[in-house]
């Protein structure tokens, strides 16, 4: 049953509910960083308009340095210009920043902690068309795994903007994911984001459903339907990866005692093995794990490729059953 | 206002700190010999004359910026600004051991004054550019970025990336020093990867260039003063240096490279240079 306080989208579950990319909303949520603060820039590898990073080159084209098809030095550049008291973000497509440039990001943001934030955009597979090259499946896994680095994977187009905003007001490196596609917006202004908190978007008590990024849409329509067939699914808006909220997702196991992880990238080192790391400490429990398993993407449409790699609502479901099932 | 030194008093602190070198390497067991002894006169004009610096005050915001992008030759950084007092000499001897502000590689967050954290190849041009990008555009500030850099690294695609960076963007307050002392780990460079013709490359990246005898005072002094007046243009020095310079068995050897003097070794190595600083009366006076 859908959280009140969550004060989802009347819309949700509507055949026309809105869809916006989550790019949109990195756009929109520089612009609004780049208002309250001067310090923010904005450099872009020639992908100003397809990560939205235009919208800030328009509004305050001074801040906004363009430094062509050259990820490292972008991530390089940025944190000299952390270290000369600038809040840089870097945007990129999430294959090429945090992808071809790890090693920059790994020495001189991260283990030099500085004030660097990197949004990779066309993350999961949704990008579609383009194929393999382009659908970035371990950034998550590649950014998680670096001492003083946070992860953020907005849910949608509203979320992503409030975790821009959220992301130019922590001191330290950020990584925020996007998706090219535009998908459903469930949220609303009124629906909490806090960085590092879990936020329970349905309340149940059989099954345990965690997800981030777009693909909670899913989650949330896997819970709708396996109500009508008498299941009760919790599920947990997982923004933030890292540092994971292991109070309200371990909390939530405990009452549930079956868990399922939904993301559009690997399993392994994702979400699902974030979760699963934790629970293994914590709280041990069934868990089920809706995700790409150890396969690189292909061309096709973004449902095609959801359908194919197994991540919509009826996998969620079959998933959902077997973890309670192993109970 | 800093203390300003003749060319004699300053070559004379240069043999210090490539004693100081020797003695932290002996010390540490492990580490890079060549190319911070290479390095010892370009650094010590660095830290006692070129750099707007305030030794006290390592977070200065007017500070000049000083990148090490080749963060391997760290002793002769760490020797320097133990003579300019950053912090004690004793501390010296603490070079790449356990609880030590002063890593193998250097760290930002542990040594204040060491402006980034360096030792993968090939990133420091582009965080020089960075903060130069910033100075010259955003913040409109009077102080410098200086980045030392190696010529192995020229072989680094991130390098070129960045020399193009700050080529289209002109970055007049932005100064490479090049240490081109022919050597890296796996031998010569020319032999490893050819990187000839430096000079003509970054020209054609929109650089001005300076090429100097990297153990000469006077040219390393009057080429950071030149680049001052180079308006439009990064300016590359491109310093012709002799790795190992000072201790005779190690000068030109890249077997040098990336290995410490053992003890008898570096009670040779001090002798010669104990001697050899004895000698320094100056050319220049």
């Amino acid at each position: 049953m859908v959280n009140p306080s969550a004060h989802l989208s009347e819309k949700l579950f509507d055949h026309d509910v809105p869809k916006v990319a989550t790019r949109n909303g990195y756009g929109e949520g520089l612009v609004e960083a780049g208002k309250k603060n001067s310090s923010v820039v904005v450099l872009c590898a020639d992908l100003t308009e397809s990560t939205r990073s235009e919208y800030f080159q328009k509004a305050f084209p001074d801040r906004f340095i363009e430094v062509g098809v050259a990820e490292q030095n972008m991530a390089s550049l940025a944190a000299g210009m952390a270290l000369a008291g600038k809040i840089p973000f870097i945007s990129s497509y999430a294959a090429f920043s945090p992808g071809r440039n790890n090693e920059q990001i790994r020495t001189t943001i991260a283990l030099n902690d500085v004030n660097v934030k990197i949004g990779g955009a066309h993350g999961g597979l949704s990008v579609g068309p383009d194929g393999a090259t382009h659908q970035a499946l371990e950034d998550i896994a590649l950014m998680r795994v670096l001492p003083n680095m946070r992860v953020i994977v907005p849910c949608d187009a509203l979320e992503a903007k409030k975790a821009t905003m959220a992301a130019a007001e922590i001191l330290g490196p950020v990584y925020l994911r996007f998706a090219r596609e535009a998908t459903p917006v469930m949220t609303t202004e009124s629906t909490p984001f806090r960085f590092g908190k879990a936020e329970v978007f349905a309340e149940g008590k059989d099954v345990t459903i965690v997800a981030a990024g777009p693909v909670l849409h899913e989650a949330l329509l896997a819970s709708r339907e396996l109500m009508k067939e008498g299941i009760s699914a919790e599920v947990l808006n997982c923004h933030t990866v890292k540092p994971l909220d292991s109070e309200t997702i371990a909390g939530s196991a405990k009452k549930t005692g079956a868990v399922v992880t939904v993301e559009e990238h690997q399993v392994a080192g994702g979400l699902g093995g974030a979760v699963a790391e934790m629970l293994g400490l914590l709280h041990p429990v069934p868990m089920e794990f809706i995700g790409v398993h150890d396969k690189f993407g292909e061309s096709g449409t973004s449902l095609e490729l959801w359908e194919a790699f197994g991540l919509t609502h009826s996998h969620i479901m079959e998933a959902a059953k077997k973890a309670i099932q192993r109970k | 206002m800093q203390k300003q030194y003749s060319f004699r008093e300053l070559e004379i602190l240069a043999n210090t700190v490539r004693q100081d070198i020797i003695e932290m390497l002996v010390e540490a067991k492990s580490g890079h010999s060549a190319g911070p002894l290479g390095m010892a006169d370009i650094f010590t004009a660095l830290y006692f004359s070129v750099l707007n610096h305030d030794p006290k005050n390592p977070d200065w915001q007017a500070r000049d910026r000083l990148i090490l992008s080749n963060g391997h030759i760290c002793p002769v950084r760490y020797a320097a600004m133990a003579e300019t007092a950053y912090f004690p000499k004793e501390e010296l001897k603490t070079l790449r051991k356990f609880g030590s502000r002063l890593q193998g590689h250097p760290e930002r967050k542990r040594l204040p004054g060491v402006e980034t954290t360096s030792g993968p190849l090939g990133s420091g041009l582009s965080q020089a550019s960075g903060m130069a990008y910033v100075g010259k555009y955003i913040d409109k500030a009077d102080w410098r970025v200086y980045c030392l850099m190696s010529d192995g690294e020229q072989e680094c695609g991130q390098t070129w990336e960045a020399a193009m960076f700050a080529g289209k963007n002109r970055l007049d307050n932005l100064v490479g020093i090049l240490d081109r002392n022919n050597i890296q780990i796996d031998g010569f460079t020319e032999d490893i990867m050819p990187l000839e013709p430096l000079r003509q490359k970054y020209e054609a990246f929109n650089w001005h260039v300076i090429e100097i005898d990297g153990h000469n005072m006077e040219e390393i002094i009057d080429a950071c003063s030149e680049a001052q007046n180079i308006h439009q243009k990064p300016t590359l020095i491109l310093s012709h240096t002799t790795p190992g310079k000072g201790v005779s068995f190690m000068e030109n050897k890249f077997e040098w490279h990336g290995k410490p003097p053992k003890p008898e070794e570096a009670k040779l190595a001090l002798q010669e240079l104990r001697t050899l600083g004895g000698k320094i009366t100056s050319g220049h006076e």
